[in-house]
Formats: structure tokens, sequence, C-alpha cells
């Protein structure tokens, strides 16, 4: 009998620990696919966050380091300097990489680091309960934005490909979303694009994840797609900032 | 025997390295030595020093309570270090820039107008180096063929056409203070 | 050469590859001295965004297993000891030099030994320690530097040179090892590095994270039998004028230093000082301060603190004996005459 379908070999046979209806998961088959596709696997080195992927570490079958909050762009940069024909990955959430390590995020994409960041925004701190990110939206309730998010005293959200985007060095930036199978297959081949671009040693490459969370949301996994469509896309429209061919 | 000096003055009178030259010049006759700037915001203009030990002996400190040579390049160093220097050292001025005199008499003080010399020469940057050619003439601490070996390997290839003015420098300091 | 440029030399010649770092007084000297040699000999100077974001590339560059480094002054390790404590939690082997300024605050610029505490006591959250090697002469900021790396890769902990503004700026002649240690080498014998599967191996992670209790229990208790056996088998010190001493001066870096030329003048007015000075600062050389006890009347801290050397002193002696202290703060440094003076006082008491 013929397989028609299989876990990327770049994934281990961890058990996911994630919520269900969780969009980490599909994310990180895509990101294994790619690697399984260039056959890169025996030399990535993937950096995990702290977030709700904290453990990526243990999903991923290539080498991993987990970083501190918000430093894995810089965590990068050390691993790449050392071993510049390996290919290296980080893993970050919103609050990881918007907020806290902004300003790795930021020298990394400013130096045009040959790294490769799949930055998952769901608008909210999944893993510490459903706190306000940088990434949430006007209005949006959250446990410290009980009022809704009110950008009067907590400012506007924050729209990292277009920041990035102002930046001369970085190679390759697009932000898909994974709310349905069509947006799925778009952010596959963003994500593929993004490792080859480093592969082929063109420069920083980032794609922008818009995901849900319908454990902090307070959404069904099916609400938590439309939600996606009607109020974050809307902000965080999709496409391509940047693609240095 | 252990020298001590301190090397005092502005920011911008290259005091840090007349006294490179100096410790150099230890380092070539293989003696012991330690070489101390004062650090800081205070690179151009402001006052500035550093201290050379020289010796036979290893060092201890590489910080002067009590210099047996002070050399001074304005008079707020003169005002500062004079009452450390040690019974019997030598005081080593710039009366150029220096219009006071040491006051006191258990020293020995030598007076060289350095900077109206090095503009004669038309190389006002160098005073420090017509000092440091009159102290190594007077006192010994190293040899003066020493010295001009020391230049060589201090002054940068970039700079490689000032070794020859720093060389007229050092020998102006010593015929000075032999016909002193 | 300068005790900052020493450093750097004697790290390259220790198969360093790879600084990271950011610009702070008084220890800028080691970047710029990277910056000229790393581009020629195919190494890495890159200077950094921030003092977090240079240690975090540390972690990163150590996790593949080779010789990392950063170095910084006090203000800057307040902000590495989030990336410090990573390194510890992760077992990781690496560099961090710290040329000691005054503080709190954004402090002074000049000389200080106020970061023992913070240094020697594992400087960031958690419990664990680093290496903390204190050099008093350019020799020392030379030599320290390669046992530094020997030691953190022996024990797979991170290992600190814990230098004042004095050595980081003074010039003494100082003779740097022939033999060069080849960066490749570096990377063998580390299984546990990250530098891809190769489709050979399971994948290693670089980790510090056990969210089990018994689990990270048990990470910690392993992690601190080694620091037993750093403690038995590392300590360095340097006993000097103790044969005959009753009053015995406890001082390391510059201070140590200026001992010395304090002692000498001491003995020339008839006391009997000696003096021990730490060569690492963790491990602490509570042994011979222990045995000294036994002869001595009494110990005289001289640092350049408000007194944090003193209390592990009095911890090595069990309080056996007064600990006394000479000590400026602030960016002062005492004077030779300010020592003797202290260590005639106490003879008299």
């Amino acid at each position: 009998m013929a397989i028609v379908f299989d876990k990327p070999k770049a994934l281990t046979d961890a058990h996911l620990h994630y919520c269900p209806g969780c969009t980490h998961g599909i994310v990180h088959r895509l990101v294994a696919e790619a690697i399984d596709a260039l056959g890169i696997e025996g030399r990535t080195i993937g950096i995990a966050p702290v977030g709700c992927s904290v453990m990526a570490y243990d999903y991923f079958a290539c080498d991993m380091i987990e970083a501190a909050h918000g430093r894995a762009p810089a965590v990068a940069t050390g691993v790449k300097r050392s071993m510049p024909e390996n290919v290296v990955f980080t893993y970050q959430g919103d609050g990881d990489l918007a907020s806290i390590g902004l300003c790795e995020t930021v020298s990394c994409a400013c130096r045009g680091e040959n790294v490769t960041i799949i930055f998952i925004n769901n608008a909210i701190y999944g893993m510490t309960g459903g706190q306000m990110a940088p990434t949430s939206l006007v209005g949006q309730v959250t446990q410290t934005s009980p009022y809704g998010r009110d950008a009067k005293t907590q400012g506007m959200p924050i729209r990292i490909c277009e920041l990035l985007a102002s930046l001369d060095a970085p190679a390759y930036i697009e932000r898909v979303a994974v709310n349905s199978v069509a947006n799925v297959r778009k952010a596959g081949k963003a994500i593929l694009k993004a490792f080859r671009t480093q592969v082929e040693g063109k420069g920083f490459s980032l794609v922008e994840v818009v995901s849900t969370c319908p454990t902090n949301w307070g959404l069904t996994p099916q609400k938590a797609c439309q939600w996606v469509d009607e109020k974050m896309i809307p902000f965080y429209p999709l496409g391509c900032f940047r693609d240095r061919e | 025997m252990t020298y001590e000096t301190i090397m005092a003055g502005f920011g911008g009178q290259g005091l840090l390295f007349s006294g490179k030259v100096l410790a150099h010049a230890a380092l070539i006759e293989g003696k012991e030595l330690s070489w101390l700037p004062s650090y800081g915001p205070e690179m151009r203009g402001g006052t500035c020093n550093c201290s050379v030990i020289v010796s036979d002996t290893p060092v201890g400190s590489p910080i002067i309570a009590h210099p047996n040579i002070l050399m001074v390049m304005n008079e707020p160093s003169l005002d500062k270090f004079e009452a450390a220097v040690a019974p019997g050292g030598a005081v080593f001025v710039d009366s150029s820039l220096v219009p006071r005199k040491v006051s006191r008499t258990d020293v020995d003080a030598y007076y060289v107008p350095a900077t109206k010399m090095a503009g004669d020469m038309e190389a006002t940057s160098l005073a420090n180096m017509i000092l440091l050619g009159a102290i190594v003439e007077k006192l010994k601490c190293v040899r003066f063929g020493t010295v001009l070996e020391a230049l060589k390997h201090t002054i940068s290839a970039r700079k490689a056409s000032l070794l020859d003015l720093n060389v007229k420098a050092v020998t102006a300091g010593r015929d000075f203070i032999l016909g002193a | 050469m300068k005790g900052n440029e020493a450093i750097a030399e004697a790290a390259i010649r220790a198969g360093c590859r790879h600084y990271f770092g950011y610009p702070i007084t008084p220890q800028t000297e080691i970047a710029a001295y990277m910056a000229k040699r790393m581009p020629k000999i195919g190494g890495t100077f890159l200077q950094a965004e921030s003092e977090i974001a240079a240690i975090n590339m540390v972690y990163g560059c150590a996790s593949t297993g080779r010789r990392a480094m950063t170095s910084s002054s006090s203000p800057g390790l307040s902000l590495k000891a989030e990336g410090i404590s990573y390194l510890a939690g992760a077992d990781l082997p690496a560099l961090i030099v710290n040329v000691q300024r005054g503080g709190p605050g954004l402090g002074g610029i000049q000389p200080s030994q106020s970061d023992y505490f913070f240094m020697t006591r594992g400087p960031g959250h958690g419990d664990f320690r680093i290496i903390v090697l204190a050099p008093a002469s350019v020799q020392e900021m030379a030599d320290m530097t390669r046992l530094a790396f020997e030691l953190g890769e022996k024990y797979r902990m991170p290992a600190m040179l814990l230098a004042d503004g004095t050595m980081g700026q003074m010039m003494e002649p100082v003779e740097l090892p022939e033999a060069e240690i080849d960066p490749a080498d570096v990377v063998k014998g580390k299984p546990w590095a990250v530098t891809g599967t190769q489709m050979k191996r399971v994948h290693n992670i670089v980790n510090s994270l056990y969210l089990k209790p018994d689990e990270l229990e048990r990470t910690n208790i392993e992690r601190f039998e080694r620091y037993a056996k750093v403690e038995k088998d590392e300590c360095l010190w340097e006993e000097y004028m103790m044969d005959d001493a009753e009053i015995c001066v406890v001082s390391c870096g510059i201070t140590a230093r200026v001992s010395k030329n304090a002692i000498v003048e001491a003995r020339k007015r008839g006391v009997k000082v000696g003096m021990i000075r730490p060569k690492t600062l963790y491990p602490f050389p509570k042994a011979p301060l222990m045995a000294a006890a036994e002869k001595v009347k009494a110990f005289l801290a001289v640092e350049l603190n408000m007194g944090q050397m003193k209390e592990d002193v009095e911890l090595a002696v069990r309080c056996s004996r007064p600990v006394a202290t000479c000590n400026r703060v602030g960016g002062m440094i005492p004077s030779a005459d300010e020592v003797t003076e202290a260590i005639v006082a106490l003879a008299q008491k």
C-alpha cells in the first residue's frame, strides 16, 4: 500500500503540547516540510523562544537551542557567525519577538544576518495565560486589557513586517496566515522561500504567520479562524514586503 | 634604583606618548617597568597624566605616591603634584607654560622652555619630547641612545615621517640640559 | 602591552575566534583590538546592539563548541547577568571579562572592585557559580585568559576575568605563549555541541528549562557536585612574606600591588606582615587563610569596595581572628602610605 501522507522527517515523534485548535502545530509542520524539501536537516540549528513554543526544541529533529526571552535573534547571530555553512532559524512569538526582543529583532535584520525567523503573531501572550501583546488589536480584550486595548493609554499594535521593510538589509519579508487551506499552502511556500533565501546566502529572511489562539481568545477553533479573516488580516495585510531576488 | 616618574599637563600635549617612549626604552634595556595612564573623558584639553616606573627590581604598585621625577607641562599639575615629590627628587618644568617656580627647596628644579623651543623647531606638539630628552640626559634612568631606538618602535609606520622630528626634539632637550 | 590588549591577544592565541561586545569604558581597548585582528585571522568581531545581545551571541556561539568571549565593565554586567545565568543553566563554557569601575548606577569610570559580591555569588538569577579569576599584573591578564577558557571547558561553566580599571589600562612587559591553540581543536571533545546532526545522531539540545521539579533539582545538584570539585582542585593564591607574619593582608588586583609596597614599608617599621593574594575569587582559597589564622593575630582586607572580600575572609577563618579593612571606593585607590598606616595601626592594637 502506498503511503500518501506522512509526518515530515524533520519533526520528532514527541507529542505536541499545544492546545486543541492552536495553529503552532501547522506552522511546525510547514517549517519541517521546508527543511525536508531542501534536505538541510543535518546542518540546521533551530532556536526556540520563551512563550508557548518554548518546547519546540523537543519537536524539531535538528539540533536545537533554547534561548532567553526575546534573545533568539542574538543567539542565532552567535551560531551563524560560528558556523556560516549551517542553516539557522528562530521560531518566536509576538511577545518574544515584538516586545522584549524587539531590539534584537531589528538589529539582526539591520545587519542582514543570514538567518531565518519564523514569527508567530496571534495577538496575545499565550503561555502566561492571555495577556495583551504588542500585536493585540485596538479594543481586544485580554487579561491585562480587560476593557479592551485602549490606543490612548496602551498604544497601537506594531506591524513587524512593515517596520522591518523600512530597513535596507533584509532580503525577504512576507506575512502569511494559517486560517484556511489556501492560506496554509501560501504560508508553506513562503516558509520554504525564506529557508531557500538563507541557503542561497541572500541574507535575512522573516515570515510573519498570523495565527490563532482559540484558548485565550475565548473562541472555538473555527470562530478563531474567522476572527483572523475579519479582524487580524484587515490590520495585518498579507503579502510580500521585501523580495530581493 | 627605581625611577618613579609622573608626567602631567593638559590632554593633547602627548604626555601618555612620552611616557610610553620612556617605558619602551626601559623594556629594550631589560628593566622592570610599568606605565599607567589617567584615563577618562579628558583626552583633549583636560588634565592628563601618566605614571612610569623603571626599576632594576620587580615593580610593586604601578601607582606612584611619591615620584622622584616629575615632569609638568601646566601650572595646575605643578600645584597638584609638587608636594608629593620625594625629597631629593627632580622636577622638570616647561617654563614656557608654567609661570611660577618650584617652591620646595628639597628637590632639584629644572626649567626648560620646551614649548617655545618646539615652536622654534616648527614642532609645537613635541615639547613633551624635549622634556623627555632633558630628563633622560640629566638622570640617566635609561640610556639616551635607547630612547632613540624606542622612538622607532613607538611611532607607527603611518607617522614614520615624524620620527626625524621626534629625534630632533629629544636631542634638543638633551643639548639644552647639557648647556644649562 | 596594555592589560586590555593582553587579554585580547591571549584569547586569540587560546583559539578564540569569536568576540561579541559593546563599548564601555574602561575596557574598550579589548573590542578595538579584536576589531583589528579578528577579520585578518578569519574570526568574528561583532559590535552588538547591547550588552544583552552580546552575551546572548556568546551563548549561541558557545553552543556550537567554539571558544566565545565578551567583555564589559560593571554597568554592562548588570545587563549580561541574564545571559550568564542561561550559560550556567545550559552548562556552557564561555569567557566574560569584567574590567570593573565604580558604582552603583552609572557610577564613575575609575577603578573599583565593587562587583566582588555580584560576580563571586553567581551573577544572575538562580543557584549557580562562575569561575572568577583576579589578575594583578598584565602578565596575569594574559595567563588567566587562557586559564579561564580551560577551566570553563573542564567544568562546563562560564569563567570570568575580574579585573579593575587600573589593570586594564596599565602597560607592563608581558610574555605571551608562543604555542597558539588551533581554533579547530577547541571544538573537539564536545559531544554536547550543536553543530548539526549530519543525520548521524539524535539531535542535541542546549537548554536550561526543566519543568519537572525533580529533574531541575537533579541538574542543580549535579552542577554543585562539579562546583565542589572546582573548590577542591582549582584554588589559586600567592603568599608574600608570610613565613613569620603576624598580620596578614588579603587583597587582589591593584590593591594587592599597592599592598606589596606597603608591606615592605611596614616591615621597615618593624611590623611582621605578609599577604595572601587570592588569584581565584571563586573558588575562594579558604585553606591557606585557615592555615594562616593559626599563626597571625589579625587579617587586613585591602579592597576597592566597602568590605566585600572581608566577609569571605571572615567566613574562611570562621571569624577566629579579627578582620579589619583598609578600603577606598568610588574610583579612589588607597595609597601605599594609607595601607602602611592601616597595617601599623592594626599591629599596635
